[in-house]
This record gives C-alpha cells, structure tokens and sequence, in this order.
C-alpha cells in the first residue's frame, strides 16, 4: 500500500493539539470462559489446544444453547474496576451488541451497554521521563471474545485476497473487560509515550491482580487507540480515526504517533480526517484505511434477555477492595526505597517494563543489583535481538538461580551469559544447562596452578616483570591461562594464584 | 411515527443479513406498516414513569462455579453440523469486510 | 388390544406399564403403527424414531424387569416438539435452515424425560422457529386439525396437540411464547400448559423470544400434565432465568381437585367482542359448574390487556431477530451459494434468504427495525414498559382472586388459509393467552366442550401468580371432574375416528 504522507512530527505539534483515547481489552485467566464452562485457553492450562477443542454449545452458538455468567469473572472484574479507581456499579446488566461475523458464533456479542459493572475511574501513569499523568477512565464493561479466523490462500495470510478462512472458537467466549478511557487531553509531545506508559500501567495492574496473563503477543491484552488532532486554540475536538489490535507496547507508542503525523500532513494540506477504522501493520510500522463508521454500525443493542442483572453486595465490593494490591505508583515507590536504587537506576528498570519480572527475581532470591543487571541488560538485549518481549524470554526464578551461581562462584559472567542463552533455547533451568554444558567455573585450585606453572614457564621474561614488581605484567599469564581452562576460571582467582606461585618460585 | 420506506426495509434486510428480493421488500414495506401502525399504540401508555420490564421473574446474581463442565464437546462434535470444514475447522468463503 | 392402548391416559397407561399388565414395547408399538396409520393425514410430526424407539422401550423393560426403581411415566411413550434439541434426531424447528441438524445434545427437558423413563417416539411439527397460531408455517407443510382435516390445530405446536388428540402419542412437549401450547390445546380438545417463566429449563429450546419462551406439558387430561409437568420442572444451573427453588407436586394439586370458597376472576376485557358466541358459551357453562362446586366467581379488570399484543409483536420481533442470527451457514444448517461463488456475507444473505420462510423474515426484520437506532425508545422501550403495566394488572387482580379465567382464544379452528394473508388479523389469535407470556404467570387450557354453532373444540384458560402453578392444577382437575361427568367421558371420544379416515386428505393433496 502507498505509504500516506506523514509531517514530522515536532512541526505537527506546533500546528495540532493531539487527543487520544484508548480501549484496552483485557482477556481474563479464569479457568473458563466467561458465558460457559468451556475450558478457557487465555488461562495458561488451556492455552496450548488443537482448534475447536475448548467448546461446548455455548461457544458455538448451537441452537438452544444459554449462557451462564461465570462469577469468578464478575469477581475479577469488580477488582480491575476497583484498581482502575473506578465506582462499582449497584446493579448492572449484560446486553446484546448485534453485528454479523463469522467469528462471532451467535452473530451478537454479549457485553454491557447502558450499565457496565466499573465506571468513572482514573489511573495514575509515569512516562520515561518522568512525567507523571492521571488518565480518566469512562467505563471498564464485562464481555466475550470472539474466535479467530485463518485466512487462506493469497500471498499476505491477510483478509484481503483469501480464498476461504477458517474458523476456530476456541477463544470464543474468553472472558473480557474491556477499559475505555475518557479523551486525553494535554499529552502533547509525549502523547506517543503516554499511550504506551498507559498500556503498561494496565498490564501491571492486571498482573499485580493476577487477574490475566497479559501476554499482548498472544493477545491477552489488545489496545485500540483514538486519535484526534485539532488546530491549535480550536475548541472543538477533531474527527478522530481509530487504530485496531496494536499488540504491543512499543506499536502503541509508534501507531500513535504515526497517526499524528499522518494526520497532521492531510489536515495541513487543507483536507479533512475520515472517521474510520485504521489497521496497524507491524513490518511497514504504518496505518492503514479499514472500515469508515457507517449506519452498519447499528449494533441494535438491547437487554441481554438470556442473563440476569449482576448486583455485586456491598460487603462483597469491600472484601475484593480490601484484597487489591497497592498501585503500581505506590508499588514502585516503595520497591526503590526497598531495592536502594538511585533515581537513574530505578527509571531505568520501570522503563524496560519488567519490575514485576525484578521483583520476581529479587524474591525468587537475587540481590536486586544483580536483578537489575541481567534484567535491564543481556537478557533486554537478547530480547530486543529477537524482537520480542522481555518477560517471554526467561523466568525470574532461572534469572534468580543463574545470579546465586555467579554469586556463589559457580559461573563467570561470561560463563553465566552462555548459560542464559541455553536456558533461553529451552535446554532446562541454569543448573542443568551448567551441567549439560560443563560450564562450570574451574574451582579446584590445584588445576589452575598445574596451569599457571606451565604458563609461567613458558614466559620467563613475565615471572621476572612480576617479581620486579611489575604486577600489571600478570595480565599475560591470566589470559594464557583462561584460554586453557577455556573461559572456565575465575579470573580473579587465577590472579591471586598467579602472583602467589610467582612469589613461590624465586 | 413515520412511514416506513422500501430504502429502509432494504436497509434492515442488509443489517439482518437476509438477500430479499425486490418483490419481497416491496411486500414487506405494505405488511410492516400495517404492522407497526397496529403495534404503535404502545407509546399511549409507557410513560416516563413507568419502568421497563425486560426479566418476567426478576432474579439477580445468577453465577456459575469457575469449573470445567460436562457439556464441553469433542472437535467431531462441534463440527459434525458444518456444511464445510477442514477437519479441525470451520470453513468459509472469503470475507469481504474485515474484522470488527 | 393395540387401539385400546392408544386411548390410555400417560396415568393409566404408565399403571398397567407398572403392573406389568402391558410391556413398554407393545405400548411403543401401539403407537408406532397408530402412527403409520394415520399421520399421513394428521402429520403431526417431522421425525419418527421407529427402531429406535422399541430399543428405547425394550430396555426400560429390562430394568422394570430388574426391579429398578421407575417413575409413573416410565415406558410411557412421548411426542416432542421439534423446537427442543435432541442428541442423535433431527431437530428443526420446523425449518429449511435447519433441514437435517442432528445436534449434539439433548435440550435439559428432553434429558428429564429419557430419565424418567419415558419413550421418545420422534419430533412434532410447528410453525417455523414457534411463529404462528395455525402451523400453516411449517417448513414442511401444516399439520391437520385431527376434528377436521381442512382445518388448523392451532400453532405454533399444532403437531403436539394433534398427536395427542390423535391418539399417536399419549402426551408431548410443547413450547409457549405467546400461547403456542394453550391455544392449539383449545382448538384440539386437549389439555396444555404454559409453566411460570422459570419452572421448566429453556437450556436446549431453539429460542424464539427468550424472555416469553417456556416449555410445558401436552396431553389429554390435566393429570397427565401434571405428571409430565412434575418431570420437566426444577432448577437447572445451564438456564440462568430458572427458578432455583423446590416446586410442590401438580399431580398432588391434581388429586385435590378442591375448588370449595376459590375465587376465580373473568377477566372483562377477556370475555366479549372479538370472541366466538359458542366459545363464550361453553365459557360461561364451566364457570357456572365451578361455581355450584362452591367457587366465587368474580369480575376483574385488566386495563392494560388491550396493548398487550402491540407489545408483545415488538418484544418478540426485537429478541426473535436477534436470537435468529446464528443461522447463518457457518456452524450448522443450511448453506446457500450464490451462483458463482461469493463473499461470506453473501453466502449468508443468500442463505438466510432461502432457509427461511415468509412469516420468519417478516418478524426478523421488524425487531430489527424495532431496535434500529433512533426507535429502540418508541417501540422496544416502550414495549418492555408495557409489560410491566400488564404485569400490575395481574397483580392487582390476584390481590383478590386466587386464579383468573377467560376463553382460551377467540374463535374455534379456522380453515387452512383463511388467515395466512392477513398478518394482524392472525396474531390477533393470541389475545388471550400473550398476557400471561409477559408477565411469567402459568396458564392452563383444557376443554370447555364443543362450540355449538360449528361442533369444534373450545377451551377455557386459568391463569396463577406467578410460582403458584399448581393451582391450575386444582382448579383444572376439578372442572375436569365436572365437564367429563356431563359429557359422560372425555371430550376427546368425540373426536371423528380417524383410522376409518384413512390417508384421504394428504393422498388428495389437500395442502
Ligand atoms: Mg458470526
Ligand atoms: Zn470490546
């Protein structure tokens, strides 16, 4: 497709204010699905199924089939609500939102309308830089997902071009709740990178609650994003388009900005903003024109006649209030003071995303330094190496054992990045990759000085520098030495030893 | 209320996914206003004051344990009534919109 | 032997069954050959198990023969409307779309029936998806009122009723949106009830208007229902809107059969213009009956009954359009290809075009326009206020009567076409028995006795409180009690014997 014209982007926030609003859906990790007892393939258990496995007639919509509300949904709903900030609805309904899809069985979601269970929240969000922003929250509603479809035949795997798609609805009926912001105003330059910190915020939440796996990759966690831009001064918000399934932090911030930019380019060259829905395309890291809103939008919602009003009791509000971790602000906070990090360094890993994945590690027992280090360093590197999130690439539990086995003197550091990448190519837990490899540090100290003689030996000239004082001259017979224990010494070791059997042998 | 126009009654078939021909909506468009003519006095009485009923029992906070049922069907199962599958799923022929 | 089965009540029969008198078998038999005999005149039903069933009945002989501990309707055979899903027999609804669907498994109703013992004998013929008075909208051609054979047996269960009435089942299911069991019930001489909204599990009932849909019992005498009544009712967990409590038993209500100080409502607006002067008549002779039995006839009002049917032709559209929309080629049913090929959504205009018939499209696309945008308000909102305004008249009218009564429904049978063109002046049928769909309450229709001006079946209806089923029992096992002893047996000995019938009607091509 043509690449659309694009301003860049400091002049676009000189002419345009930006306004976002985001829709984040969050599928739920209950043990099944949200209408039916059909095994639920968002919860890990369930995840890896053969298509059309996890139904019942519920998820097919067969003829005669009802639906049953799972309560644990309803519980884990009320605390995503309740962390959002959000009030709890006394009584709400379920409603049916009527369009035709052939991943949609009964060709009507079930969702909440008129009443969802959470509204009229906000969320305090921290950027990269520091800035700190409070996101309004409209409404966080109950409802299902949708199967999925396969396209086939054509060269792209795309809609556009199949021959015929496949179906499975293994995913249909996956418990949502969906979170709907109130517009964003005031973002300006950092709009991208609020997007972005937005969804993070969300994902900590979700998690801190354990409430979903939040994997975006697998789409456990899909955000759709508005954007609008309006001339500078103007009060009237502009028309705005809306980004489909951004399915990672990093494409939210890009989707984003790439719409301000392309938006900025038509409505400074004097046209005008279709509203419409736009797909984000990963490899051109571009949008592009899908559906414009039309009268088939008409969803002819109505009363889910088949579910009953959901009327969560006040003591019921207060027990799952009383049970809800601390906000990701205060968490992260408190885990500075903990962890003794100074602002840079704790920036650093809130940036990256993976305090959950520190504090894991720092539980699972490292010191948070060491967290820290493999965290914010090889194992980001090996993941933005392989174009993917962080938290997928490793446990904190092998990240934890992998830092104790340096601590303890088992492994280098090289000795330990090795390790971390069989760990990573699935070759078990740190010690059984140390095993299976032999990468264990040479620790029995009567091989090293059979190997620092023979080394000391060969080089003359160098025993006489160290003798004469000239320790740096050891540098020589340490790295001879590594290289014949290949890589599996200790090198401060070796140099104690070196210094020790130069002494001795005058 | 106003008239109810063939554009409309084709509209409506378009939404419920039903290819009526032109001599059916032409039908359709004479039936649904005697229709709605005769379903309309309803407005007369449901004033504002009156709330709507949408359960005949009311009942609320009707839950299901968060456990795996017996009505979970095997693959065979869920696609025996396919008019086309592929063996695992079902198959249809190409969308022209895209994904909502 | 066999045609002194066929007669038998479900009690009767299910007695000579426990005695050991009769096997499961010969009964099923009976009324597999009663079938063959004359259902090709009466097609009251779209599937017959045959096999099958003797298999079925076969094995509850075993276990009788076991000393296994049976129900009262054990080996009893059964009719079951083709609205319930059934695991491993076509279930259709009474459409094309659904032409050859053998679903996966069994509606909880029908799973009641197999585990009391009774005997499946195949799926009864209805108007498409439940919509009609007179199963003139059947997918499959009408079914015949067994008291005549030009005429309708009242719908949307008209094959239900007819199978009782014609002596092919002893009693069947059926469905009741808006009096789809009680009004053929009138115009078939037989015994039908709408159950409270909640007593029976909708779980496996194809969906008309699931806020109205109830399943209850089909039979020939109100004993019967309550047994039947007493084996579908109860809490199932896989139908949010049941009603989890415990229900006492009908057939004790049935053996009450005490009508002495209850106080009985007519319904005015029920009981005048638009209704037959035979069908008011045999109304008035029962009330009378019941009275001299020592009940309090009354009148009450029920103000709000007038907008009743409006509101109930747009609540039942909206939802109907709604919970049509899984037929769309995909999953199950019907596929129709547009000549050459087509996109998905074209391939299910085009079927949705072909599978379904005039009735179901009409409805389809006025609940659609009753929820469009900019109308949900005036029509669906307003509807749904209506019903709570119907919903108080019947509270305000138990708050002095213990059960209402009215005719069942306006007229007697009518002939096969006579309304089919003229849709307002079909759902007009259903004045009387829509009132208690809205609002939940049970109802009962049992026979009044025959109309004198045309010598058809006329019914009469008592409605209860909601929860409160098991009067209608009482009330309708008293007059029951009465009529028969007037008539000298039941209604339905009066019935033209069919047999001597013979397949006639259908061989001509009557319709
Ligand atoms: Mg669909
Ligand atoms: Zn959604």
């Amino acid at each position: 497709m043509a690449r659309a014209e694009l301003m860049d982007f400091d002049k676009a926030l000189e002419l345009f204010e930006p306004v976002i609003g985001l829709e984040v859906h969050v599928e739920l990790n209950t043990t099944t699905k949200m209408f039916s007892s059909a095994p639920n393939p968002a919860n890990s258990q369930f995840h890896v199924a053969d298509p059309n496995t996890l139904i019942t007639p519920v998820c097919l919509g067969l003829p005669g089939s009802l639906p049953v509300v799972n309560g644990e949904a309803v519980k884990y709903s009320i605390s995503l609500g309740l962390a959002l900030g959000c009030e709890i609805a006394p009584s709400s309904r379920f409603a049916r939102k009527n369009y035709f899809y052939p991943d949609l069985a009964k060709n009507y979601q079930i969702s909440q309308y008129d009443e969802p269970i959470a509204f009229d929240g906000q969320v305090e969000v921290e950027l990269e830089n520091g800035r700190v922003f409070t996101v309004p929250i409209e409404r966080a509603h109950m409802e299902e997902d949708a199967g999925k479809l396969t396209h086939v035949g054509g060269s792209t795997g795309r809609i556009q071009g199949a021959e015929y798609s496949l179906v499975d609805y293994n995913r249909a009926g996956v418990p949502l709740v969906e979170i709907v912001t109130r517009p964003i105003f005031g973002g300006e330059a950092d709009t991208p990178a609020l997007a972005k910190a937005y969804v993070a915020t969300i994902r900590d939440i979700v998690l801190s609650l354990g409430i979903s796996e939040a994997r975006m990759e697998r789409g456990n966690l899909r955000c759709d994003a508005n954007v609008s831009l309006r001339p500078r001064g103007q009060e009237k918000l502009g028309t705005r388009t809306e980004t489909k399934n951004v399915n990672s932090m990093r494409s939210v911030e890009r989707a984003v900005r790439y719409e301000i930019q392309r938006q900025a380019a038509i409505l400074a060259g004097g046209g005008t903003i279709i509203q419409e829905t736009r797909h984000w395309h990963e490899d051109t890291g571009a949008t592009s024109a899908g559906r414009p809103k039309s009268d088939a939008d008409d969803y002819r919602y109505f009363p889910e006649p088949d579910l009953l009003p959901v009327v969560p009791s006040k003591e019921l509000v207060d027990e799952l209030r009383a049970a809800l971790p601390e906000p990701p602000a205060v968490r992260r906070r408190r885990l500075k003071s903990e962890w003794g990090f100074t602002d840079l360094e704790f920036q650093d890993v809130a940036n990256s995303g993976l305090l959950i994945e520190l504090e894991a590690t720092v539980k699972a027992g490292a010191t948070p330094a060491a967290a820290r280090k493999w965290w914010t360093g090889e194992i980001a590197r090996l993941a933005n190496a392989a174009a993917v999130d962080a938290s997928g690439l490793v446990s904190p539990e092998h990240v934890a054992e992998l830092a104790q086995l340096v601590d303890s003197g088992t492994l280098t550091d090289r000795l330990a990045r090795q390790v971390l990448e069989g760990v990573i190519a699935g070759e078990g837990s740190p010690q059984q990759v140390v095993d299976a490899r032999g990468l264990a540090v040479v620790s029995d100290d009567g091989a090293l000085i059979a190997a620092i003689d023979e080394a000391l030996a060969s080089q003359p000239d160098v025993l006489a520098k160290i003798r004469d004082g000239k320790v740096q001259a050891a540098g020589a017979v340490i790295g001879a030495v590594m290289k014949a224990m290949q890589g599996k010494a200790d090198a401060a070791r070796v140099r104690e030893l070196v210094l020790e059997r130069a002494a001795q042998t005058a | 209320m106003s008239e109810i126009t063939a554009e409309q009654v084709a509209h409506l078939a378009n939404l419920a996914r039903i290819a009526l021909t032109d001599e059916e909506i032409e039908h359709l468009t004479t039936e649904l206003g005697q229709i709605m003519h005769a379903v309309e006095q309803v407005s007369e009485v449901a004033t504002p004051d009156v709330p709507p009923t949408s359960h005949p029992i009311p009942m609320q906070n009707v839950f299901r344990d968060d456990v795996v049922g017996t009505t979970v069907l095997t693959a065979d199962e869920a696609l025996a009534g396919a008019p086309e599958s592929d063996d695992s799923r079902f198959k249809v022929s190409a969308i022209l919109g895209e994904e909502q | 032997m066999s045609d002194e089965l066929i007669r038998l009540s479900a009690a009767a029969l299910g007695a000579k069954l426990a005695s050991g008198e009769v096997s499961s078998v010969e009964a099923t038999r009976a009324h597999l050959d009663r079938i063959a005999a004359v259902d090709g005149a009466v097609h009251a039903f779209l599937h017959v198990e045959g096999e099958r069933a003797i298999e079925t009945a076969a094995e509850i002989d075993r276990q009788r023969a076991a000393g296994a501990p049976l129900g009262p309707l054990a080996g009893v055979p059964i009719a079951i409307k083709d609205v319930l899903v059934t695991k491993g027999m076509p279930s259709t609804s009474g459409s094309r779309i659904l032409e050859g669907w053998i679903p996966p498994y069994d509606a909880t109703p029908v799973t009641k029936v197999r585990e009391a013992g009774m005997i499946p004998l195949g799926k009864t013929n209805m108007d498409e998806f439940a919509m009609g008075s007179s199963t003139e909208h059947s997918a499959y051609g009408p079914t015949h009122n067994p008291w005549d054979l030009d005429r309708i047996p009242g719908g949307s269960g008209g094959g239900s009723a007819a199978s009782v009435a014609a002596f092919e089942a002893p009693l069947a299911l059926g469905s009741d949106t808006g009096g789809s069991i009680r009004q053929p019930a009138h115009v078939t001489g037989t015994v039908g009830v709408k159950p409270t909204y909640g007593a029976v599990s909708r779980y496996g009932s194809i969906a008309l208007a699931s806020s109205l849909d109830q399943i209850g019992p089909v039979t020939r005498n109100v004993l019967d229902a309550a047994l039947l009544h007493d084996v579908i009712a109860g809490h199932d967990p896989l139908d949010s809107t049941s009603i989890p409590e415990k229900w006492p038993s009908m057939a004790d209500a049935v053996r009450r059969a005490d009508v002495s100080g209850l106080r009985i409502g007519v319904i005015k607006e029920l009981d005048g213009e638009g209704f037959q002067a035979g069908v008011r008549q045999r109304f008035h002779e029962s009330l009378e009956l019941l009275e001299k039995q020592g009940a309090e006839i009354v009148e009450v009002s029920a103000p709000h009954f007038e907008y009743a049917i409006a509101a109930y032709y747009l609540i039942l559209p909206a939802e109907a359009s709604s919970n049509l929309a899984k037929f769309d080629s995909v999953r199950f049913g019907l596929r129709v290809t547009p000549e050459g090929g087509g996109t998905v959504e074209q391939v299910m205009s085009a079927t949705r075009e072909a599978g379904f018939g005039p009735e179901v499209k009409r409805r389809i696309i006025l609940g659609t326009y009753a929820l469009s945008a900019g109308y949900y308000d005036a029509y669906y909102g307003s509807a749904q206020k209506v019903r709570t305004l119907v919903q108080r008249d019947f509270d305000a009218a138990f708050a002095n009567v213990d059960v209402l009564a009215s005719p069942t429904a306006p007229t007697t049978a009518f002939k096969f076409g006579e309304k089919m063109a003229d849709p307002v002046s079909m759902y007009l049928n259903d004045i009387a028995t829509i009132p208690a769909n809205l609002a939940g309450v049970p109802g009962i229709s049992l026979p009044s006795g025959l109309a004198p001006e045309d010598g058809l079946p006329v019914g009469i209806q008592f409605l209860a409180p909601a929860r409160e089923d098991a009067r209608l029992y009482n009330v309708g096992a008293a007059l029951e009690q009465l009529l028969e002893a007037r008539w000298g047996g039941p209604l339905l000995a009066q019935a033209p014997d069919l047999s001597s019938h013979e397949l006639t009607a259908t061989e001509e091509g009557a319709l």
